[in-house]
């Protein structure tokens, strides 16, 4: 790769890097909004989880700042640009009162897969090598990231059958 | 240094509250929560210069959590409330917030004629076909054979058809959302700000706890075929016809809206008083 001086002339370069910095964004925005729905319906435990992912993403988003010398989010460019909500954005339904640490990170894995294979598009495609360069840094830093999720979810317990049947259900039972 | 790409000057972030919804995990009104501070951003709009009406229900929770002028108000009654806000203060933008219960069958006699009226109002309605808030009652947008616990034999009445009831009473603007595209409904939503008069917005919003089935409407929705028409008639009958999945701009009208009765003159108190002055007697 370039010096980051010689990067920082290149707008497909700064395209790109607008676009992964609001991925980054939009991610450590939906799970801190997961966080404060599963804290609301007290599955605490979750909640905490989902909050550490939050931090996780924006502790990325922080280093694509910096290294842009960016201060806040910029205009998004019209390249590289992703259908709906960003690839490693969870859909709202995902979640459920319910839901156990592993479906939590079932979710991630999701989203560091989907993250994985945008940035994988971008380093096959007919982008400026500047901007390939960069997508293929960071979809192996999207693999290394599921292998993270993976192993994590090897140490949390697997949720079994009828985890959602609750005791005292919302519903009026006659 | 790169030089640095403009940002939004308002963003979506500037309309939240600190309150923190209670909605189910999972509730489609997050959703549709979002696209409304999405579109509210997109418009350049400022919250002191917004104001969000609702009536009764899970939706109708939806003020409170954004920072724009908000009133929380009695059930079904949300859009004469509106109605009358933005006759008296028509630099306001005013959107409304609701539900199939609060906004078909509680206020169902208002929707009737704030269509009618055509006040430029931006009329949301997060459709999920149950009474949420009260444990999963049917609601007029239930289809007849869904059954529950409270309803085992399902109602055995035909649902309510909103979106031809809009048409059919003079709304403006009538357009379907879906809550599991957030974009795709804060474009909807702008959509309907901009367009001038009563616009009507449905959005299905699923309630993933009274009807967890619902969770299947993201493979039922798909993008309206036809672009939008001026012609209610032809709109209707498309309405009338389609799976209720088809999401988009369904009708544009070009009613000029209700602005309000001219303002009378105004009369200094003293000269109205004069009318009531009793005449002393010698």
């Amino acid at each position: 790769m370039s010096s980051t001086q010689e990067l920082s002339k290149d707008t497909a370069y700064a395209d790109f890097m607008a676009r992964a910095y609001a991925m980054e964004l939009e991610a450590n925005e939906r799970y801190t909004q997961f966080a404060d729905q599963l804290a609301m319906h007290n599955n605490v435990e979750v909640a905490m989880l989902f909050r550490k992912l939050a931090d996780i993403e924006a502790l990325h988003a922080k280093r694509i700042l910096a290294e842009m010398r960016w201060s806040a989010l910029p205009a998004m460019p019209v390249p590289y640009a992703w259908d709906g909500e960003a690839p490693e954005t969870a859909p709202f339904e995902s979640v459920h009162y319910l839901m156990q640490p592993y479906h939590a990170l079932e979710i991630a894995l999701r989203n560091e897969l989907r993250a994985e294979q945008y940035f994988e598009r971008i380093a096959r495609s007919d982008a400026p090598p500047s901007v390939r360069a960069a997508a293929a840094e960071m979809a192996a830093e999207e693999r290394e990231h599921v292998e993270l999720v993976r192993a994590w979810m090897k140490r949390v317990p697997q949720p079994s059958a009828g985890w959602d049947d609750d005791p005292d259900p919302p519903r009026i039972v006659e | 240094m790169n030089a640095p790409l403009s940002a939004p000057l308002v963003q979506a972030k500037d309309f939240k509250s600190d309150y923190k919804p209670v909605w189910c995990p999972g509730c489609g009104d997050y959703s549709v929560l979002l696209a409304i501070q999405k579109a509210l951003a997109s418009l350049d709009l400022r919250p002191e210069n917004v104001a969000i009406v609702s009536g009764i229900g899970c939706s109708s929770r939806l003020p409170a959590y954004t920072s724009c002028y908000g009133f929380h108000g009695v059930h079904g009654r949300a859009l004469p409330a509106a109605t009358g806000l933005k006759v008296a203060r028509p630099e306001l933008t005013v959107l409304v917030a609701s539900g199939d219960g609060d906004g078909y069958s509680i206020g169902g006699n208002h929707f009737l004629h704030a269509c009618r009226r055509n006040v430029d109002l931006t009329y949301i309605v997060m459709d999920n076909h149950v009474y949420g808030m009260t444990k999963g009652q049917p609601s007029p947008t239930t289809e007849p054979d869904w059954t529950s616990k409270l309803a085992p034999a399902g109602t055995g009445v035909r649902e309510f058809h909103p979106l031809v009831i809009a048409l059919a009473s003079g709304a403006n603007f009538v357009a379907r959302a879906f809550s599991g595209d957030p974009n795709g409904c804060a474009a909807l939503i702008a959509d309907a700000v901009r367009h001038p008069g009563f616009s009507f917005v449905e959005v299905l919003s699923p309630c993933v706890t009274f009807r967890p089935d619902q969770r299947g409407w993201k493979d039922l929705v798909h993008p309206a075929p036809v672009a939008p028409t001026d012609d209610p008639a032809r709109a209707a009958r498309r309405i009338m016809t389609d799976d209720g999945f088809n999401i988009g701009i369904l009708y544009r009208g070009n009613r000029a809206p209700y602005h309000g009765a001219a303002k009378a003159a105004t009369h200094a108190a003293a000269e109205l008083e004069a009318d009531f002055r009793i005449e002393e007697t010698a």
